[in-house]
């Protein structure tokens, strides 16, 4: 990888941190558990990378192990996104306003 | 036309909308009336995300026998994440979260791994130098310690038998931090030689003490400290996510593993505020020897009272407190709580839930559970909102809550929760306490709240004792 690309990545990386702390830094305590569901489905992100590794692993000829571990990605990085978003749905689906009184 | 070129654009361009989803979407989250829209953003985020990683440069070489290959493991877990999602009980949502959690960091390292066969086999695709060696092996450190550490997380929380008494580890530091240097030394080997055997030895030494790592830092841990580690991890799982998308020079993984990254770590931040610790004494110091508290002198017996009798102090409250804790999740007394709560609406009382940010065993657990039996959210209030309010509260019903609503922490200052917000529920005028048993808390503290002039202990079930409140209001 050339030094250009990498301080580009590097730069991404950096942005993105503080653009995080700054999407986070209020949000109120009744939100906490759904936040860290949501965003722990979003670290499921890691199914884009496990495909193309896998996907690279096939292109070569001689790389059974790597196709088999690859695939074992996909699939927990799978149960992550999409257990990781319906349940923070479902979570999300009971927090209600008060009704108006009867 | 180049189509191979104009498909790399689309690509990047996809990224870049998925990368734009995922952050309306945190910010989404944050807010009680957008967060389901902010989640269904963020998943929709990460179907494009997948969609364009498919038509990649990386993936079409692959063939129908690459596609086939990534079909079936998403459909498998598809399945299987689906099914557990529905499934699980709300009660079970902390070790899931912890479980997923794991999964995902457990993913990222088979990424990285998977990409060092790849160079091993002789791909062009995955460079060997230091920069992608280096953060190849972040991502098995990373991933393996949020991977092993969640499975302890999650075996703790589940309650399995291992985990019920409280573990210790003789010199935890000096071994975690001899485990770090080993791993650390495994990524500079394999730094060295990335296509040798040296570099062999090397993933396999890193892979192998980070997995251990990660259980020996999170088995020390003590359950009402959970919601710190659970945030924590959570923020490494994102950041291993991060990592894994540095050897392929991937943006969305960079960007979205490091939004995960961040906010688990603030998230982290706001719970070691809640309990008044610092983030490195609660990983680094072995449980402390909790001394009782001072005032042994004066050893008094606590009040008891029957249901019948709290009922009719109930009955005549004007304003009602009540702060849950771990104890309602063990009893799933949150529904009869709800029937309470209605039955004191109806008799005119003003009913408020007060709730500590670290109350239970995950950041915002009380919330959900009372969510779940469709307490309105209104009513959910944190401790700063409640306390400048305690003193006109008639009646602060605690239910399975110990330390965050022990006095001490305000006036004894050798105690060991001194300085640690609460919610001052003592100060109310009369407090009721529904407790299991004469017991301490998880910290093993003396609560000199039970002994308070103003406190009534009402033993029993905490649930069974709810429900009998119903029915007197009932009959």
């Amino acid at each position: 990888m050339d030094g250009k690309t990498i301080m580009l990545l590097i730069f991404v990386f950096i942005i993105a941190a503080f653009l995080g702390v700054e999407l986070i830094s209020k949000v109120p305590s009744q939100l906490h558990t759904p936040l860290m569901s949501g965003t722990n489905a979003i670290s499921g992100i890691t199914i884009v990378g496990a495909i193309a590794a896998c996907a690279i692993s096939v292109t070569l000829e001689n790389d059974l192990i790597g196709i088999i571990v690859g695939g074992i990605a996909i699939l927990f990085a799978t149960i992550n996104v999409i257990g990781g978003y319906f349940v923070t749905d479902r979570m999300l689906g009971m927090f209600k306003k008060k009704e108006a009184k009867k | 036309m180049n189509l191979f070129g104009f498909q790399e654009y689309l690509c990047i361009f996809l990224y870049m909308i998925a990368s734009v989803l995922f952050i309306m979407g945190i910010k989404k989250l944050g807010k009680a009336d957008t967060a389901r829209s902010g989640n269904l953003m963020s998943s929709i985020g990460m179907l494009i995300a997948v969609i364009s990683v498919l038509i990649s440069q990386d993936v079409i070489p692959a063939g129908i026998v690459g596609y086939g290959i990534i079909a079936c493991a998403i459909v498998i877990g598809s399945v299987i994440g689906f099914i557990w999602a529905k499934k699980v009980e709300m009660t079970g949502m902390p070790q899931l979260v912890a479980l997923f959690n794991g999964f995902g960091g457990l993913s990222s390292m088979l990424v990285a791994i998977s990409q060092y066969l790849a160079l091993r086999s002789g791909s062009t695709r995955i460079g060997s130098d230091p920069f992608t060696s280096i953060t190849m092996g972040l991502t098995i450190v990373i991933g393996a310690v949020a991977f092993t550490g969640s499975l302890i997380a999650w075996g703790k929380l589940a309650g399995l038998k291992i985990f019920k008494k409280p573990i210790s580890l003789p010199g935890k530091n000096v071994i975690n931090s001899i485990l770090l240097v080993i791993a650390v030394a495994g990524i500079g080997l394999y730094t060295y030689d990335p296509t040798g055997n040296l570099g062999f030895i090397g993933i396999i030494v890193t892979a192998a003490t980070s997995l251990i790592l990660g259980v020996t830092l999170v088995i020390t841990i003590g359950g009402g400290d959970m919601p710190v580690i659970i945030s924590f991890l959570n923020a490494l799982s994102g950041l291993a996510a991060a990592f894994a998308g540095f050897p392929i020079g991937n943006t969305v993984l960079i960007v979205s593993g490091c939004l995960v990254g961040a906010s688990g770590v603030i998230l982290t931040l706001i719970m070691c505020k809640a309990m008044n610790r610092t983030f490195t004494s609660l990983l680094f110091k072995s449980v402390a020897k909790k001394k009782s508290s001072a005032a042994t002198g004066e050893q008094k017996e606590p009040r008891a009272m029957s249901v019948e009798d709290a009922y009719l102090v109930l009955e005549a409250a004007k304003n009602v407190v009540i702060v849950p804790g771990y104890g309602m999740a063990v009893a799933q007394a949150q529904h009869a709580v709800k029937e309470l709560c209605d039955k004191l609406e109806d008799n005119g009382s003003e009913v408020n839930f007060a709730i500590h940010p670290v109350a239970g065993r995950m950041p915002g657990h009380m919330n959900v559970l009372l969510a779940e039996a469709n307490v309105p959210y209104e009513m959910l209030k944190t401790s700063d909102d409640m306390n400048p309010q305690m003193d006109n509260v008639d009646v602060a019903i605690i239910i399975g809550a110990n330390d965050v609503v022990n006095p001490s922490a305000v006036d004894d200052e050798s105690s060991p929760l001194y300085g640690m917000p609460i919610v001052e529920a003592f100060r109310a005028r009369t407090v009721f306490v529904l407790k299991r048993g004469k017991g301490t808390g998880f910290s093993g503290i003396e609560n000199p709240l039970f002994t308070n002039d103003n406190t009534v202990m009402i033993y029993g079930d905490a649930k069974q004792t709810v429900s009998s409140l119903v029915s007197e209001f009932d009959s």
